[in-house]
């Protein structure tokens, strides 16, 4: 018998290949595009129809009426309330649901591939005869409204808010919540989603994707089938929101009395989600603070235990979001806690990272790549940021080749480039009895103190 | 729809599933242990979840953050979870990683006091301490999860106590208590182990029986808390909770039976039909009709010893008392307990309950961890293949009769979350 030794580290056996699942592309003569991928694992579906009507399309203003529009396209379409086509639609154990975020509106279907053929009639009438009526969009504004003040004392929400408002210029419509704020949406009308509705709903503005258990024969035939008569004119392309930035360097204090943490943003303006310095960014982003073993992690967590977690990441969008550094840290370490921070956002510039750090990356990022598409929700999603981001067709079949080829020359180049110490914009919604001499002591720039209900009401 | 299934069980007790299928490859490893924060001694709550930290420090053969280092650079995910009567560490990972995955949950299982410190325990300890902070303290209603037990279990029950822990139990574990805590409950004779994806069966076994089976068994295994409970609470319990919070909610709670007993599925069904989605009862009368909630939903804990709770939830809509949504809530669960479910009620829920069941098997981590439940509470991780025909064999005259049992106004507990601006308010006039 031979003894084996439990205590030695097995090593991998041979890869097995993977490929994303395969996908057609196909324009209605209305010009409505349809992206299909058969993926026959179990008898599901999902469908998500895109309308290039994010909420960057609000006219100023009527910040919030992307969202409310959407949300209220469910809310009955002809002779169905709401009410009843919820029913309707959950009595086949389908889900539909609307909503917008930036960069688009999205009407979403999840469903038994054997009542795909009704679930996705009902998309469609959503979509394209939706009642828009009266008494539900008075109840949904209330409840955005609602949501608004809730958030007053959601330390996560306000410190988002109150970054934003830190890194955009004032009046920008990225300094003021997707789904507006609470003047612009008490102020917006019906009137004003019909109409935005009319300007920005169109076939030659939406995409289909349908992703799970159907051929594309088939998918292309229903699709055709309920959206092939809706017709329309393209809309006006939406503007470039503004990205001017913000200096100098501030920090900026959300009144939260007695709080046992700090809920912490550091950062700056990030890039658009087509800068061709994508993947080095993705690979600086992970070993700075988007991995468990990162450096923000490991130091703010493992070795300083100020937090439970800390972590990074850039809000990818059309046009430049914003890239923060995040932590809810104990609030009589705030200022140690902002001051490791910014170390490690300094070192990221300083010095390459090491080997180990580039191939633990790497190999991660290129590891769960099939992990991350294991559902049809999961697929659907990836060709829809495909389609609103105009990625190339071969973006997820070469998107593993493009993580292993970044070097740690190439990420000290982009920290260099896209990290910038001179604009950084911290956030702390906290106690400012506490926190405000010892984050005034570092440095940084100007403290000024604000209300929750200020941060939220502008 | 089934889930392919295998088992075995080693010389020292660890039951082991296999549930291969290619369609990516990709493999799950899942281990649940069979113990949570209800095998806590008395005076140190919070401790098995704070042990389920220690769990990432290293072992004998792995230095501290080197499991998620070592799976992450595999290509995989991982983490772990701690429950009131389970703890469950979980990785996915590239089907040619599946023997590092493996290693690293053996090495922890078997050899893992070697790398416990004083020093890695009191960096847990601080960083479990801010999770409390972020997740309870400075989190609104926050608390509900902790005082919902504490109202709902009398104070001699297991699940009665917090499970985030108390700052000051925190602060007194101690490394015998690691030592302790791991000699008792964290042996293969109380774990499960599920493997789901893609692997080779033959070689999936041997890395099993290599990497485990000379894992030695507990010569003594420990005794388990009494968990029995009367079967209902028997008169309405109350407790308003000032917070920092804008709006009231009201988390109702009824006690019902176990997870998995013939009524609970009935219970299941009836919180689909009240609570789950748009076209549910409560957001129909609540949020749509009255508006008195801005939201509302209904759900079972699954608590599968002693007694189960059942969950109705509403947060006020803006402008309305914490008196008013109270009251309807009530009204809604006395509708409920006198008129029981419609046919068409009771079909909207099953296809609900049916496209959830398939959505559940895509992700390989989510049909392990559903073996693992079922292998750990019933013995038997064949029975998810049976769940689809329990559900569709529910009718609507036994929802209504769960209704008519066990919602009445005698059998439930409120949590009333009001704001304290408004309470000051009141306390001054």
């Amino acid at each position: 018998m031979t003894t084996i030794d439990t205590n030695v580290r097995p090593t991998p056996g041979v890869p097995r290949a993977y490929a994303f699942p395969s996908f057609t592309r196909h324009t209605l003569p209305n010009g409505l595009r349809i992206v299909i991928a058969p993926v026959r694992k179990l008898p599901l579906v999902t469908v998500l129809a895109l309308v290039d009507a994010g909420s960057v399309a609000d006219p100023a203003g009527q910040e919030g009426v992307a969202q409310l529009t959407a949300s209220l396209l469910t809310e009955g379409t002809g002779a169905l309330s709401g009410a009843a086509l919820a029913e309707l639609v959950e009595s086949m154990g389908s889900t539909l649901d609307a909503g917008a975020d930036w960069d688009s509106s999205v009407v979403k279907l999840t469903t038994l591939s054997s009542r795909l053929p009704e679930a996705i009639g009902l998309l469609a009438r959503v979509l394209t005869e939706p009642s828009l009526p009266e008494d539900e969009f008075q109840r949904l504004r209330q409840e955005r409204l609602a949501d608004l003040l809730q958030q007053r004392s959601e330390p996560r929400s306000l410190a988002d808010e109150a970054f934003a408002q830190a890194v955009y210029a004032p009046g920008a419509r990225y300094a003021m919540p997707d789904g507006g704020t609470e003047r612009s949406v008490r102020a917006l009308t019906l009137e004003q989603l019909r109409t935005f509705y009319a300007a920005r709903y169109s076939p030659a503005a939406t995409t289909v994707v349908l992703a799970g258990d159907l051929s594309v024969d088939e998918g292309v035939a229903l699709v055709e089938r309920v959206l092939g008569g809706w017709s329309g004119t393209m809309p006006e392309a939406c503007a470039a929101p503004d990205t001017t930035l913000m200096i100098p360097r501030g920090v900026h204090i959300v009144r939260k009395a007695d709080a046992p943490q700090s809920e912490l943003r550091v950062g700056h303006l990030g890039l658009p989600r087509l800068t061709a310095d994508y993947f080095p960014l993705v690979l600086c982003n992970a070993i700075l603070g988007g991995l468990f073993s990162s450096r923000l992690n490991l130091n703010l967590r493992e070795k300083h235990a100020y937090t439970y977690g800390a972590s990074s990441g850039v809000d990818w969008r059309r046009w430049a979001g914003p890239f923060s550094m995040d932590a809810a840290v104990q609030s009589d370490v705030t200022a140690p806690a902002v001051s490791e921070i910014l170390k490690e956002f300094d070192r990221m510039r300083a010095e390459p990272v090491t080997e180990s750090e580039l191939s633990l990356a790497i190999s991660y990022l290129d590891g769960v790549f099939p992990i991350r598409f294991e559902t049809t929700r999961a697929i659907a999603s990836a060709l829809a940021s495909q389609s609103i981001y105009g990625l190339a067709d071969d973006y997820y079949d070469t998107y593993r080749a493009n993580i292993r080829a970044v070097t740690a020359d190439d990420i000290l180049r982009v920290a260099q480039a896209h990290l910038h110490p001179d604009r950084l914009q911290v956030v702390a919604v906290g106690d400012p009895e506490q926190i405000s001499a010892p984050l005034a002591a570092l440095g940084i720039g100007a403290v000024t103190v604000t209300d929750a209900e200020d941060t939220l009401g502008h | 729809m089934q889930i392919p299934i295998d088992t075995e069980t080693l010389a020292n007790g660890l039951r082991v599933t296999y549930s291969e299928d290619h369609v990516a490859p990709l493999v799950a490893v899942n281990l649940w242990y069979h113990v949570g924060s209800a095998n806590e001694r008395e005076g140190r709550t919070g401790f098995a979840h704070l042990f389920e930290h220690m769990l990432f420090q290293g072992s004998a053969n792995v230095e501290a953050n080197e499991h998620f280092e070592l799976v992450q650079r595999a290509g995989g995910t991982l983490n772990g979870s701690t429950w009131l009567d389970r703890t469950n560490y979980f990785e996915t990972v590239p089907s040619n990683q599946l023997a590092i995955a493996l290693w690293l949950e053996a090495d922890r299982m078997g050899r893992l006091l070697p790398a416990m410190t004083q020093q890695k325990l009191d960096t847990q300890r601080d960083v479990v301490k801010n999770e409390r902070r972020w997740s309870v303290d400075n989190q609104p209603y926050g608390t509900w999860w902790e005082k919902l037990p504490a109202l709902t279990y009398p104070s001699t029950h297991p699940y009665h106590h917090s499970l985030i822990g108390s700052m000051e139990h925190l602060s007194e574990a101690s490394l015998d208590d690691v030592a302790e805590f791991f000699a008792t409950w964290y042996t293969p004779d109380n774990a499960v182990l599920t493997i789901a994806g893609d692997f080779d069966p033959g070689e999936a076994r041997a890395l099993v029986h290599r990497y485990f089976a000379e894992i030695p068994r507990n010569p003594a295994p420990p005794s388990r808390p009494d968990f029995s409970i009367a079967p209902r609470f028997e008169m309405p319990m109350r407790e308003v909770v000032e917070d920092d919070v804008q709006l009231p909610r009201a988390i109702v709670a009824m006690r019902i039976p176990p997870c998995g007993s013939e009524a609970w599925y009935a219970a299941s069904v009836a919180a689909a039909v009240l609570g789950m989605r748009k076209g549910s009862r409560l957001y129909r009368r609540l949020v749509r009709e009255t508006q008195v909630a801005a939201d509302a939903s209904a759900y079972t804990f699954d608590l599968t010893k002693g007694a189960d709770l059942f969950v109705v939830d509403a947060t006020a809509n803006a402008g309305v008392t914490s008196d008013r949504l109270e009251q309807a809530v009530h009204d809604e669960l006395d509708a409920f307990a006198l008129d029981g479910v419609t046919d068409a009620e009771l079909a909207r829920a099953l296809a609900l309950i049916e496209t959830d069941f398939v959505s559940s098997l895509q992700s390989a981590s989510d049909r392990a961890d559903t073996l693992s439940k079922f292998a750990t509470y019933f013995g038997d991780p064949a029975l998810v293949n049976t769940q689809p025909a329990r559900y569709q064999a529910v009718t609507a005259a036994e929802v209504t009769a769960f209704a008519k049992e066990w919602c009445t106004a005698d059998n439930r507990a409120t949590l009333l979350y009001v704001p304290r601006a408004v309470a000051e308010q009141e306390e001054a006039a």
